[in-house]
């Protein structure tokens, strides 16, 4: 060590312009290789996103489906997308083998616990029920709100009725949350002890959804019906 | 910190070996453990883990190599982070592209590469200081070695924690089992089982080579007289 010392006094200490332009360039090498690496693998990777978007995410909530159809619903119409565009719809549409429609997946978000918690939920127009449930994003308390990822909470949603009425126009009942251990009804689900919020949020996310599209979806059944190809 | 004449000594099989084996990172130097021990529950895993942090080591000891005359002393660790995060940040998107699921099982361990001691160590003691080609195959070697270490440690926790082989099943369905293995506490039994076994190989070799000297002294004293 001791001749290295020396050898920096007798050159002394460089100047700091040197230091900073130094760290300048190398920094800004930085960033040209990060931005020529986010620039060639975007693509790739929204790809990548939607792919499992699809074969995960809308098949969990359709557990019977085999193929799929995405729309873009909105009060104006239903129009029918292709695979590419998948960031732009808001309705997936499960067929089974011959073509028939299982159901329909449709995304609902609410303020959850710690943050905002996103579900998909599969609903069947025919039998007027949820047929399935999947988180799509919580970020709820390990141990307690998680749980709303659990297998033993999302199987109240393999058959949860949620008619509409009988004009088809809103929902026939707000869907709602009852007490852990209490018996459920139509349009209820059974909070999971110690986690209420994250309940109360998957459920207001659900309610949201459902009572903004559900009427459109039954408005618009034969061209969802049609999708499979 | 030696520096000085190094540069002018020339490539061997000794600078790719020593990264394999003599100073591999993981058994030899006992760098990088972190991802060492937290991503190689199953083969494929630890594989990944190795190639992209072998990947990230090559490129930031090359440029490391090509700069280490123009960096000053005062201000080579900051330079360093740049251009090993640089380099990780490269690493990070071109998983997500491969695949999402590797992603997601690697997890935070991809942005934690450059954090990964043997990185910084090569780049602060070898590629500041040696020519471009022996800094490249020394940091091959040692690349190697972290890979090869982690393929190690993750095909046994993956046999005997998941029983499967890149995801093929090796004892049918009677198999339990042993799920401790793929847990964090089954990586250190692991990487002890592994360094046991790799110090026995090592103290053989040195009492046989001990062994061997006596033996040749033993004869040419027996010569002489």
């Amino acid at each position: 060590m001791s001749s290295e010392q020396e050898t920096a006094n007798e050159k002394g200490f460089p100047p700091s312009s040197r230091l900073v332009l130094t760290l300048a360039l190398i920094a800004m090498m930085s960033g040209i290789t990060v931005v020529f690496a986010y620039e060639v693998t975007r693509d790739p990777i929204a790809r990548n996103h939607s792919e499992r978007l699809v074969e995960r995410t809308i098949f969990e909530a359709l557990p019977d489906a085999e193929t799929h159809g995405l729309f873009r619903l909105d009060d104006d119409g239903i129009e029918q997308l292709s695979d590419t565009e998948v960031d732009d719809a808001n309705l997936y549409a499960g067929y089974d083998e011959d073509g028939n429609l299982v159901g329909v997946a449709l995304e609902g978000a609410s303020q959850g616990y710690e943050d905002v918690v996103r579900v998909m939920y599969g609903y069947s127009p025919d039998d007027q029920e949820i047929i399935g449930l999947t988180v799509m994003e919580s970020s709820e308390t390990p141990g307690l709100g998680d749980e709303i990822s659990s297998d033993s909470f999302q199987e109240q949603f393999a058959d949860l009725d949620v008619p509409l009425t009988s004009d088809m126009s809103e929902l026939d009942q707000e869907i709602s949350v009852v007490d852990a251990g209490s018996d459920t009804g139509t349009a209820e689900i059974e909070a999971i002890s110690g986690a209420t919020v994250s309940t109360q949020a998957v459920a207001d996310g659900i309610q949201e959804s459902a009572s903004k599209y559900l009427p459109l979806v039954m408005q618009h059944l034969d061209e969802i019906k049609e999708g499979a190809n | 910190m030696a520096g000085g004449d190094k540069t002018k000594e020339p490539i061997t099989f000794d600078t790719l070996k020593t990264g394999v084996w003599r100073e591999n990172p993981v058994f030899s130097m006992l760098l990088g453990l972190c991802p060492a021990l937290a991503v190689s529950n199953t083969a494929l895993n630890s594989l990944a883990m190795g190639l992209a942090s072998t990947f990230v080591l090559l490129a930031s000891s090359l440029l490391v190599s090509v700069l280490r005359n123009l960096i000053p002393k005062e201000v080579r660790i900051p330079s360093f982070i740049v251009i090993i995060a640089t380099f990780v940040t490269v690493t990070d998107y071109t998983i997500q592209a491969i695949s999402l699921d590797l992603y997601n099982e690697l997890g935070v361990f991809i942005q934690l590469i450059v954090v990964n001691c043997m990185i910084m160590g090569r780049c602060e003691a070898y590629a500041s200081k040696n020519r471009i080609g022996k800094t490249l195959v020394n940091s091959l070697g040692m690349g190697a070695g972290f890979t090869l270490a982690l393929f190690m440690i993750g095909t046994i926790r993956e046999i005997l924690g998941f029983g499967t082989f890149f995801g093929i099943s090796l004892f049918g369905t009677g198999f339990q089992p042993w799920s401790v293995f793929i847990l964090p506490p089954g990586a250190f039994f692991v990487v002890g089982l592994w360094l046991a076994i790799i110090g026995g190989i090592e103290h053989r070799k040195s009492v046989r080579l001990k062994a061997a000297e006596a033996g040749t002294s033993a004869k040419e004293r027996a010569h002489a007289a």
